[in-house]
């Protein structure tokens, strides 16, 4: 069997069964595809294994790069480039430039994290996800098992731990 | 699991399920415009149109139009820049700071302020760039330009232009965050749509999938985006008070004047919200998430936030005096007993007076009174900006330049133009975006709801 292309569906109402089952199919040895919900269910990362985000990494690089290009932009324009007389004051004014330096590592530190979670989650414009249940847009959690990852398992005994975990329904979906 | 105190207060009342959110919500973006909708929408358009002359003109004919003279060369223009300013700051104070204080009340809210910031901000920035005179050259006079495209660089040591880089930074990452809030429940909306409107909300959701890898990633985008926000809505009002406070005017010269201006922002910010929530949860029977709790809480921050501004209007004087400065302490009592007296006391009135009023719990728990109270604050605050600039300006240095402002036709018909754009753009969101965050709002359904289905 194909992987990626057949999965094996437990649908939950309520997110704390869901955390429990989802501990409850791990430990019995079954791989988890994904989970899909409506809203950010706390807690599900540490129970899926999933390790924290560095999307901050991101964010924080981004912020320094809008930071070293503000200063070298004011430094340039100036000091360098075309050195005034402003108020009495040094070319380099440095206590006048923290402002736009603030603005600009702001703007790049915001703009440059999205931009890396629009691409790392793949969200676009014409993007068509995967959509495995309709409803995990309005009320229902989602359990995804591939079936293939899991061929030594077998389809039955998954289906029967999914409803033992609580799942309220059991159904199967293939992609082309 | 998410526990919460059986004393507090349940957020979402009605006894709502997940199914009822998504349904309650999502009815107005799917259904016809109601009727009230429809004449909102014909009073702002109209208001857009009317303005929309008197703009033009101004730009046809130039600045003098205004009611400027060379004594008062700043008035309205820059009041209502920043009165719009300070309205624009509720938005991302509600997303931000209370979200880095776990203020869960804030889920119902945040939406629609972040869209009236958005809206606001637009109004705002169109001040300063149509007082520019010639706003197609504004570019130029603005951005950080090769000196071959126009005379020389920029001026850095000038708070104008700190003003520049504050607002559009300010206004494109408060665009982002409440986008980013938007893409989930473009796709519950994308889920429930057929035919075309499926394909306009897809396109808006960006391909939205719902794994909880994508919304570990969310979570922590939202996050970081909060902490950005939080010391960038403070600069924002800062810097914009650093075009008066680095002056050498009198009355302008003070350093209490970023955090006065802060407070002040998100005391009138605050009252737009309470005035726009009141009526789109009566529009859109959105009662059971928009509750009285939620207009007491925000009325809570008005009593906090007035009361700083009074104290600062306190302080102001007092400092005026305590200086020994001869003008600094003219262009006061200037204030409170020269030709604007009328102004200073609407000011102090609406801004010091009446939020005190919110003591009493039966007022801040009336909506009437809420709503009108609310009135009263942005109209106080609007006075507080007018009174700032117009009475620190006309009576200058030399008495044989002494002179007064008076609004033209044209001053009133720019503003009224501002007006109709931000509520336009405030009414086709509401009909057309979720305005309650559904998917925020559902994480709390089970913790903070009437009916715990444990």
């Amino acid at each position: 069997m194909e992987r990626d292309k057949n999965f094996i569906l437990g649908v939950y109402d309520d997110e704390d069964v869901l955390l429990e089952a989802i501990t409850k199919v791990r430990t019995s040895g079954v791989k988890i595809h994904e989970v899909y919900s409506p809203f950010p269910v706390h807690g599900i990362d540490d129970v899926l294994g999933y390790k924290r985000s560095r999307l901050p990494i991101a964010a924080f690089l981004f912020g320094m790069l809008g930071t070293i290009l503000a200063l070298i932009m004011q430094f340039y324009m100036m000091k360098i480039d075309w050195p005034m007389i402003i108020g009495g004051k040094d070319y380099a004014a440095f206590p006048a430039f923290i402002p736009v330096t603030f603005e600009l590592t702001v703007l790049l530190a915001a703009f440059g994290m999205v931009g890396v979670f629009m691409i790392s989650s793949n969200l676009k414009p014409w993007g068509q996800p995967r959509i495995f249940d309709i409803r995990i847009t309005d009320d229902k959690h989602v359990l995804a098992v591939d079936l293939a990852t899991n061929a030594s398992i077998g389809e039955k005994n998954i289906a029967d731990l999914l409803k033992d975990s609580g799942a309220t329904e059991v159904n199967k979906k293939s992609f082309e | 699991m998410q526990v919460t105190s059986s004393v507090r207060e349940p957020l979402i009342t009605g006894g709502k399920t997940l199914k009822d959110v998504t349904h309650d919500i999502s009815r107005q973006v799917e259904g016809k415009p109601s009727i009230g909708w429809l004449l909102g929408l014909l009073v702002a358009v109209g208001a857009l149109g009317l303005g929309f002359i008197a703009l033009w003109l101004t730009l046809w004919e130039g600045i003098g139009m205004w009611g400027l003279n060379k004594t008062v060369g700043w008035a309205w223009d820059i009041t209502n820049f920043v009165w719009w300013v300070g309205i624009g700051h509720a938005g991302t104070l509600i997303s931000a700071v209370l979200l880095l204080f776990r203020q869960k009340w804030r889920m119902a809210i945040n939406r629609a302020a972040e869209a009236m910031t958005i809206f606001a901000v637009i109004c705002a920035a169109m001040f300063p760039i149509i007082h520019m005179g010639r706003p197609w050259l504004g570019a130029y006079w603005a951005l950080p330009l090769p000196n071959t495209f126009g005379s020389l660089w920029v001026n850095f040591n000038s708070p104008l232009l700190w003003d520049v880089f504050a607002i559009s930074t300010y206004f494109s990452v408060s665009l982002v965050f409440w986008y980013i809030g938007l893409i989930p429940d473009f796709a519950t909306i994308r889920d429930r749509a057929t035919g075309i409107r499926k394909a306009v909300y897809g396109a808006l959701a960006f391909g939205w999938d719902g794994a909880a890898k994508t919304w570990s990633r969310y979570e922590s985008v939202a996050l970081i985006l909060a902490g950005l926000a939080t010391p960038l809505v403070l600069s924002v009002h800062t810097i914009v008070s650093f075009d008066f406070a680095t002056s050498v005017i009198p009355g302008w010269h003070t350093t209490i004047f970023p955090p006065y201006f802060v407070a002040g922002a998100i005391f009138s910010g605050f009252a737009m919200v309470l005035t726009l929530m009141i009526v789109t949860r009566k529009l859109f029977k959105l009662e059971d998430y928009i509750t009285i709790g939620h207009i007491e809480l925000m009325n809570i921050v008005i009593i906090i936030t007035g009361s700083i501004v009074g104290i600062a209007y306190i302080t102001e004087f007092f400092i005026a005096w305590y200086s020994g400065v001869a003008a600094e302490q003219y262009a006061f009592m200037n204030r409170m007993f020269g030709p604007y007296w009328w102004a200073y006391w609407s000011m102090m009135t609406c801004n010091v007076i009446s939020p005190q009023l919110f003591w009493f719990k039966k007022i801040r728990t009336s909506i009437v009174l809420t709503f009108i109270l609310s009135l009263v604050v942005n109209i106080g605050m609007w006075f507080e900006r007018f009174v700032i600039i117009v009475t620190s300006l006309h009576r200058d240095f030399l008495p044989s330049s002494w002179a007064m402002f008076y609004p033209t036709i044209y001053d009133v018909g720019v503003y009224l133009f501002t007006f109709g754009l931000f509520f336009t753009c405030f009414l086709l969101f509401a009909k057309f975006f979720p305005v309650i965050n559904m998917a925020e709002v559902k994480s709390i359904i089970k913790s903070s709801s009437e009916k715990v289905n444990k």
